[in-house]
């Protein structure tokens, strides 16, 4: 899923080559760009000899066949978010489908023909509501041409449902399937004569349709990355060098392939930095099945060269970074002159915030299956987030054209951004050209939480002024952490403007001094991207010091947070931003405005939703935070209570969302729902350290996440009604969390928390 | 190589498999039944949950050779078509989210189910706790339990 580290306007390019080699912003953009026109100039298609099933596919996501049968492509990877129902639902409502008959169909990675498929930064039904009604209302009104036309009636008295076209004043109907004969010479219909249905007459859109694979999914038949079996399949499990960057020396493969089952020990050469579509340096051990490549694995033997990272230490790290948020750092934005704000202070509230890395820990363990054949074309089948990346990424390591090979994309079991990256899809290439036989490479939990993309650590300082009034007067935030773009170059040692983007220049408060500043630190593993990304550590942060300043204000949290946003108004970031440029998360400032009032009724919905006056008078625990990110805006109440035996439990959570319309109602609902839970492990229990350049958590023993007894208990979803353009809802209810539940312990026991995880 | 004879869904499988292969390899590899997953490899995280003689265990940290005459029940042979009361209130509150851990989480409610028809809130997410779901479909497992219990 995840972010966006928006964009550039200078590296705007058409070189499709670039989207595989560059940083992620590159290949964001072009996301953006391709979304655009994906509707026109589609092909037509429609074909079968007299007598056989005729089809109809009016562009590459639609197609009827004379049997009726109504196929959707899904062409963006479902990892849980329910994108693979959700995106079909757009389509099946504006043809006028019968939803129950529509069959489902994933897409390969092929972005010509899809468009952009990289399925991350919470911009799925963003990029593609559009697209998605676009491509049903065309087969709409091209079917109801040619019925219309057969009853000699006009075609707007005509219309669509349940798989037919109805005439309105006799009532006539047919079938789609009866229709697709004559449709075989009909023209497109122009991009003006493509009239969208009015919002208020959707059946699917703003409902809760229940997942496509729900049905699979409860018996065991739906099908994960390592569920694809091939005839003579091996299955690898790869020993890599326990330090990023290091090096075999040496290996010896005789103990491994004693182990029976074992049938050949491969070097896997690696490279630092390491970027984030290439193998990691190793040595893999393939066999008939995976438990003898686990056991031929820990057989194997290797001599490392430990290389630059032998002796990193994260907790040194973390202390050197803290350091540095005492001087002056890059200013990434400046409004009026901080300094001075401080100097006439009645009062500085100055604070320091830590987060640690994160894993992602997803319950698919990342897999992939290639098919190399003795051509040197490629076949694979993978539980990717960004199926043409990973084409790419196989099309370089095998030293072949993209055309050559093809990516089939399984259910993700769980993605959270990790499986963006196609590392574990180039070793399977890179085995399987080496076995001469389709290799399924299988990651083990250990391999996951050594080796992952993590969520950056990082350290923040922030120094609030107030004056004599109580009125914030000032605001200045450092922020340091080693920054994605550090996994590809060691001299990227400054976040991005679009990590900056994330939660942190975007400080939406009105303050009259504002000065925020980003400091150096270099990158000694490899770090991507986690559901929410920045926002998880800038979030807890602005909002842990938000509450601090309504308790300094004498307000009550809500009336702060109201106070602070000021006049009604979209607010123009870019013109504060230094030396740099407000990514906006990829979209126009003018199109996707972030407008206080807009949080303001949406906070206001949060308090009366979850009666936060009524607790509050009747004593109740309470935490309150409220973060826009993705587009979207998200507040957030969390109620916490402590029982005789000083067990502290979360009996509500409360979140008001307004992201626009809403598609599929039952699955934002389920996103903010696990978003809660996913956010309480990051908030409190999930950690990964490292020393001598190793990580010290392998499974879940050691790298927790949370279990059902500790989640909260009810966790209930405000949606807010809208015909607005709608936004993601992937990682918006991460963010926001955190700090509420930060905030709800405070008040619980008086401690204020600057450091993630905290125990509950 | 040794020789296994496993009862398995209803029905006699004759295994070649090293004494030491772990009961999820067997199933996933050997016998080519893919709705048990691999999370952990060592029973931390309940995605490979199957049944032996009625009762949840963790396939990933059971040997072949631990087995006995003992039957298994894996997700797919649970029930007939995927009408257990367990697999119908998966279906009625829309559980899964990406789906990887349910054949796990359904097996071992399944399991709950036959050990405590009534469980309470807190029976369940005790019994439950074994369990993991990254995605956080927590609350709506223990809704459909409760569904299921009532049934």
């Amino acid at each position: 899923m995840f972010p966006p580290i928006p964009l550039f306007k200078n590296k705007e390019t058409e070189d499709r080559s670039k989207v595989f080699k560059a940083s992620r912003r590159d290949f964001l953009k072009l996301g953006s760009l391709a979304a655009g026109g994906l509707i026109l100039g589609v092909n037509f298609q429609c074909s079968g000899p007299k007598g056989e099933l005729i089809t109809f596919a009016p562009n590459v996501y639609l197609s009827i066949n004379s049997d009726n049968e109504v196929t959707i492509i899904a062409h963006r990877s479902e990892m849980g978010t329910g994108i693979r129902t959700s995106l079909p639902q757009i389509v099946a409502d504006e043809l006028g489908a019968d939803w129950s008959k529509v069959k489902i169909v994933q897409a390969e990675g092929d972005e010509e023909k899809y468009g952009n498929q990289n399925t991350d930064g919470s911009f799925s039904v963003r990029m593609f509501y559009e697209p998605m009604r676009k491509a049903g209302a065309t087969g709409r009104i091209m079917l109801i041409k040619a019925a219309a036309a057969e009853w000699g009636v006009e075609p707007s008295e005509c219309d669509t449902a349940n798989g037919m076209v109805i005439h309105s004043g006799s009532n006539k109907k047919v079938a789609f399937g009866d229709l697709v004969a004559q449709l075989k010479e009909a023209p497109l219909p122009a991009e003006g004569e493509i009239i969208l249905r009015d919002f208020s007459s959707y059946k699917l859109i703003g409902k809760a349709v229940p997942i496509y694979d729900l049905k699979d999914i409860s018996q065991g038949k739906a099908v994960f990355g390592a569920d694809v079996d091939l005839p003579n399949m091996k299955v690898a499990v790869v020993k890599r060098c326990p330090v990023i960057g290091g090096k075999v020396v040496s290996y010896n493969e005789e103990k491994a392939l004693a182990v029976l089952g074992v049938s050949q020990v491969v070097k896997i050469e690696g490279s630092y930095p390491t970027g984030l579509d290439k193998a990691l340096e190793g040595v893999a051990v393939i066999a008939e099945n995976t438990w003898a490549a686990m056991k031929g694995r820990d057989a194997l033997e290797v001599e490392w060269d430990l290389g630059e990272n032998k002796d990193y230490s994260s907790s040194k790290q973390m202390a050197e970074m803290l350091e540095s948020t005492k001087g002056d750092g890059k200013v990434r934005r400046k409004r009026g002159d901080f300094d001075a704000a401080r100097g006439a202070a009645a009062k500085v509230i100055e604070r320091t915030y830590e987060v640690p890395y994160y894993a992602h820990a997803t319950m698919e363990p990342p897999t992939a299956i290639a098919d190399v054949k003795a051509d040197g074309s490629c076949e694979v089948w993978a539980p990717s987030q960004h199926p043409q990346w990973a084409r790419g990424a196989v099309a370089t390591a095998l030293g072949v054209d993209a055309a050559q090979v093809k990516v089939n994309v399984t259910l993700l079991g769980g993605g959270f951004g990790r499986k963006s990256k196609p590392d574990y899809v180039v070793e399977a290439a890179l085995l399987s050209k080496a076995a001469k036989a389709p290799v399924r490479v299988q990651w083990t939990r250990e391999d996951d939480i050594h080796f992952d993309f993590y969520h950056s650590l990082s350290a923040q300082r922030i120094r609030a002024t107030l004056d004599g009034a109580g009125k914030l007067t000032g605001w200045n935030h450092h922020t340091v952490f080693p920054a994605i773009g550090s996994t590809s170059s060691l001299t990227e040692v400054q976040p991005s403007d679009g990590e900056m983007g994330l939660g942190c220049v975007d400080f939406p408060f009105d303050v009259p001094n504002i000065r925020i500043e980003s400091h150096e630190s270099k990158g000694h593993v490899r770090i991507g991207w986690l559901r929410s990304v920045s926002n998880i550590h800038h979030a807890f942060a602005m909002h842990s010091m938000i509450d601090e300043i309504a308790e300094a204000r004498g307000l009550d949290p809500i009336e702060n947070y109201l106070d602070l946003l000021g006049e009604n108004r979209d607010i123009d970031f870019q013109s504060e931003i230094v030396d740099g440029e407000y990514g906006n998360y990829g979209e126009k400032i003018e199109e996707y405005p972030w407008n206080t009032d807009r949080m303001k009724n949406l906070v206001r919905e949060v308090a009366d939703k979850s009666n936060w006056k009524g607790n509050k008078e009747a004593g109740k625990i309470m935490g309150f935070a409220a973060h826009k990110s993705f587009l979207t805006y998200v507040a957030c109440v969390v109620i916490l209570e402590k029982d005789a035996n000083g067990n502290i439990s979360i009996p509500e959570v409360h979140y008001a969302v307004d992201c626009g319309v809403g598609v599929n109602t039952d699955r934002i609902k389920s996103q903010f729902e696990g978003g809660a839970q996913f956010a309480m492990s990051l908030a409190t229990a999930s950690e990964v350290t490292f020393e001598k350049g190793v990580a010290q958590q392998s499974n879940y023993d050691t790298y927790s996440i949370i279990r059902m007894p500790q989640s909260p208990k009810e966790i209930h979803v405000h949606i807010v009604e809208s015909s607005i353009k709608p936004t993601g809802v992937g990682e918006p209810p991460v963010p926001p969390f955190i700090p509420a539940l930060a905030n709800a312990m405070y008040r619980l026991n008086g401690k204020r928390i600057y450091k993630l995880p905290f125990k509950v | 190589m040794p020789q296994f004879s496993v009862n398995i869904n209803g029905e006699q499988k004759s295994i070649d498999a090293p004494e030491d292969m772990p009961l999820l390899w067997v199933i996933r590899d050997l016998l080519g039944m893919k709705g048990t997953k691999f999370g952990c490899g060592k029973a931390l995280c309940g995605a490979c949950t199957v049944h032996l003689d009625g009762q949840a265990i963790r396939s990933c940290s059971m040997a072949i050779s631990d087995l006995g005459d003992a039957k298994i029940t894996t997700i797919e042979g649970l029930s007939e078509n995927g009408d257990h009361p367990i697999q119908k209130a998966w279906v009625e509150h829309i559980v899964p989210q990406c789906g990887y851990c349910q054949s796990g989480q359904i097996m071992n409610a399944a399991s709950l189910l036959n050990q405590n028809s009534s469980p309470s809130d807190e029976e369940i997410e005790q019994s439950m706790s074994g369990n993991l779901c990254r995605c956080g479909t927590y609350n709506r497992i223990k809704e459909a339990i409760k569904t299921a219990s009532k049934s």
